[in-house]
């Protein structure tokens, strides 16, 4: 048998509207914001939502209708089911119908899709836990493999999903990046384990195979440009000469939003998935199927953390320089002291700046070249984001102020 | 390459930044291989310069060339130059015509391959060379009229011999894009005729030794030692610089964060108009004055300072914020200065929005880390743009305009 296990990732941030250090310790609101606005998060779920949500969820649940076969994990994070509770509920109901038909997997994470686990591991157990009861809640559904936010992984996460992970959550396995410089002459085709891991295993991304979709797809500067689904299909065959599992992992946004649809990337997709099932011995798997295909082929280690992002696959987008720095300290340096108060909207508002996407705002690293880092950007610059996230901050510092005198007083 | 540079004015005897991009401009051209006789409409000493030609149009003495500032276009109509040879007084349009005069009889002898002209004070002689004996002309735009007037009227004897320097230069050079697109939306000139060639920091502020002469501003030190951080800018207080919005946006900073101290360094039109206003904010005592400064304490306040603003309402370029740069400044730019187009570790926002001022002001002010991600980009960009580059742009614009050399004159 071959296997495609296809992974798709939901998020979306609550972005710091641009918020002046005038409305400081004045106006507690830092997220809602006029509707045409650079950083209205409504607008752009808004947007997202009618270019790449509708027709891709529409896409999926009609290949479910059509093939018993066809199989999709997703991971959806909790600042996206609030933001579509609110300005899109059908989004919510399609993913419950999808989810009900048992060929649609729900991946767990971080509620806030949050980089906690770097900064305080409290925070991100309550994080993850916050995110399974959410899930279990909306969509009856009990999470069993884990991803943690920009698919960052290192050996110490391989541990604690194999004890903590497995124990207070019952995952059974984690997806991370399927890196040259990790598995060497090693294929990401197969299952493994962490060093040492005996409940868990490891689903790696065949980036090769993934890129080709969620990067290079329209880029008719790609010498394979166009990509049909004859020659995708051929890809897949040879790649299958270095295991039976092709682990297609990217974000959801692909397919509609990173790729327009004028670029022909829903046909792509809908005549790949029948294709792909013509073969008698091929089948899509979810997660959970996939990680019992075989036994882990090898144990392997990453001792430096691992992120699916940019040339580096490392943290540098999130934690390059010192703004990213400060601003993750500040932060996370305020926890016990915030969660002291009991203030539930005080508590929320910080929570939603632990969302990655703050410090990725914040990356210089290719600020120079106008690359990815600045076209998905609400902001004018990397120092702007800095300077509305630290206001932000500034103004939970002065609530907790005022909170502390409140309780001093009774 | 025989070259005519029509000029205004060369370091030392020049009043702005015209005078530092010509002379930069011409080093660069001639290591390039450039043969350049360059006019000046005065009589100076510039046996310094090697690399061409320096050619004196008048006998004018320099000192008045500080009273016919390349910038003071309002000026032109009074009568400010005593004229030595003549015994009479006469004005910056008297001396267009003189040097005009000069340019066509310079040109019976002088056969050039390509005239190029400096901004609207020698547009007219420009159009001259071209109608006279046919010689392409190359146009280049440092600042428009609309550009020193704020972007409100400004005189319409300079609008016209712009607009007709425009119209007739095969090519022009603009010192940004934000300059070419004045030239484009304001005048109507195609697109297409318009190329961009920035300006670099002048070689001699670059090489030249510098060190900080502790004395010349003791006050702002100590304020430094108490924890203040220090706001500077540069320039000539006039309306296109838009320093009565830096002026709210300091009052607004400072109630947030009173440990600032702002320098105005220059002096022009809008002086008293600004020490009234920073009263009327109650701010008098956080805001310095220092007046007209050049050279070394023009240097000191670079070092002395910690956040370089350029508040300008269209600056085409804006050579200070470089200067800055080389000083170790954060730069916050607005939006409409050219140099914002080659710099991106810098703070912009528009001219008029002076509480984006104020907060990125305060929030330098407030973060080591941002100020020193700031540095640390800024130190790495300021020089990417090099003389050389700007004259490979400029000899790319010759080749191409010297097609258009007319031989039947």
């Amino acid at each position: 048998m071959r296997a495609i296990c296809l992974y798709l990732h939901v998020h979306q941030p609550y972005r710091v509207r641009a918020y002046s250090i005038f409305n400081v310790a004045r106006d507690h609101n830092y997220w809602n914001t006029d509707f045409y606005s650079k950083q209205s998060n409504e607008r752009i779920f808004k947007k997202v939502a009618e270019k790449s949500y509708h027709p891709m969820f529409d896409l999926i649940e009609g290949n479910i209708k059509r093939f018993p076969d066809f199989k999709v994990s997703m991971s959806i994070t909790g600042t996206w089911l609030e933001q579509a509770e609110e300005w899109d509920p059908s989004l919510i109901e399609q993913v419950r119908r999808m989810v009900a038909t048992g060929q649609v997997e729900i991946i767990g994470e971080t509620y806030y899709h949050s980089l906690a686990f770097f900064h305080n591991r409290e925070e991100f157990e309550s994080q993850v836990a916050r995110h399974q009861s959410r899930i279990q809640e909306l969509f009856g559904f009990k999470t069993r493999v884990f991803r943690d936010t920009e698919f960052a992984y290192n050996d110490e996460l391989g541990a604690w999903l194999d004890n903590e992970g497995f124990n207070k959550f019952g995952f059974r396995g984690m997806l991370t990046e399927g890196w040259d410089k990790v598995l060497g002459w090693r294929s990401p085709n197969h299952v493994y384990r962490a060093p040492g891991a005996v409940n868990t295993r490891l689903l790696l991304k065949n980036y090769r195979l993934s890129d080709d979709i969620a990067f290079r797809f329209s880029d008719r500067g790609w010498k394979e440009w166009p990509l049909t689904v004859d020659k995708y299909q051929n890809w897949l065959d040879m790649d299958c000469l270095r295991g039976n599992l092709i682990n297609l992992f990217m974000d959801f946004e692909t397919f509609g939003e990173n790729q327009w649809a004028d670029t022909g990337i829903f046909e792509f997709m809908n005549c790949l998935i029948e294709r792909w099932l013509s073969v008698y011995e091929n089948k899509f798997v979810t997660c959970s199927e996939a990680l019992e295909l075989e036994e882990p082929a090898d144990e392997v280690s990453m001792p430096q953390t691992v992120t699916w992002a940019d040339t580096e696959r490392d943290l540098s987008a999130w934690a390059g320089n010192s703004m990213q720095e400060e601003a993750e300290n500040i932060l996370y340096g305020m926890r016990s002291e915030i969660l002291e108060t009991g203030d539930q909207r005080l508590i929320e508002d910080w929570r939603r700046l632990t969302t990655s996407d703050h410090p990725y705002y914040m990356c210089t690293k290719y600020w120079n070249d106008g690359d990815v880092h600045a076209y998905f950007s609400p902001y004018d610059s990397p120092y702007d984001a800095f300077m509305y996230f630290m206001n932000a901050i500034r103004d939970l510092q002065y609530r907790l102020l005022n909170d502390k005198k409140k309780r001093n007083l009774s | 390459m025989k070259i005519l540079m029509l000029g205004w004015e060369l370091p030392p005897h020049n009043s702005g930044g015209l005078g530092v991009a010509c002379l930069n401009l011409s080093r660069a051209l001639a290591s390039e291989g450039a043969d350049i006789d360059f006019v000046v409409p005065y009589t100076a000493d510039h046996s310094d310069i090697d690399f061409m030609k320096v050619v004196s149009a008048l006998k004018l003495d320099p000192l008045f060339r500080y009273g016919m500032g390349a910038y003071d276009s309002q000026k032109i109509e009074e009568v400010i130059i005593p004229d030595a040879s003549e015994q009479k007084l006469i004005s910056i349009r008297d001396v267009q015509a003189k040097y005009c005069d000069f340019i066509n009889e310079y040109l019976m002898e002088f056969k050039p391959d390509v005239v190029h002209a400096h901004d609207w004070l020698t547009f007219e002689a420009g159009i001259l060379a071209k109608k006279n004996y046919g010689l392409p002309l190359v146009a280049h735009v440092h600042a428009t009229e609309f550009d020193r007037s704020g972007m409100n009227g400004g005189n319409p004897v300079v609008h016209a011999i712009e607009y007709e320097g425009l119209v007739m230069a095969d090519k022009i050079i603009a010192v940004s894009k934000a300059t070419k697109k004045i030239i484009h939306d304001r005048y109507g000139i195609p697109w297409d005729k318009i190329d961009v060639a920035y300006n670099s920091l002048d070689e001699d502020f670059v090489t030249s030794d510098y060190s900080f002469k502790a004395d010349h501003y003791k006050y702002i030190e100590a304020m430094k030692r108490l924890g203040y951080t220090v706001v500077s800018t540069v320039g000539r207080f006039t309306i296109q610089k838009g320093l009565s919005h830096m002026m709210h946006a300091a009052a607004r900073a400072i109630s947030k964060e009173p440990k600032l101290l702002f320098v105005f360094a220059g002096d022009g039109e809008e002086r008293e108009q600004l020490m009234q206003l920073a009263a009327d904010l109650h701010i008098s005592n956080n805001v310095i004055f220092t007046g007209f400064v050049r050279g070394q304490r023009l240097r000191d306040i670079y070092e002395i300072s910690d956040i370089f603003v350029m508040s300008s309402v269209s600056e085409p370029f804006g050579l200070t914020a470089l200067e800055a740069a080389h000083h170790g400044n954060v730069l916050i730019l607005t939006k409409q200065s050219g140099v914002a187009e080659v710099l991106k570790s810098v703070m912009e926002y528009d001219f008029w929005d002076e509480e984006k001022l104020a907060d990125e002001i305060v929030a330098v002010s407030k973060s080591g880390a941002l100020k020193s991600t700031l540095q640390d980009g800024i130190s790495r960009e300021y020089l990417k743009i090099s003389w050389d580059d700007i004259a490979k742009k400029c000899i790319q614009v010759y080749n191409e305009v010297s097609k258009h050399k007319r031989n039947n004159f």
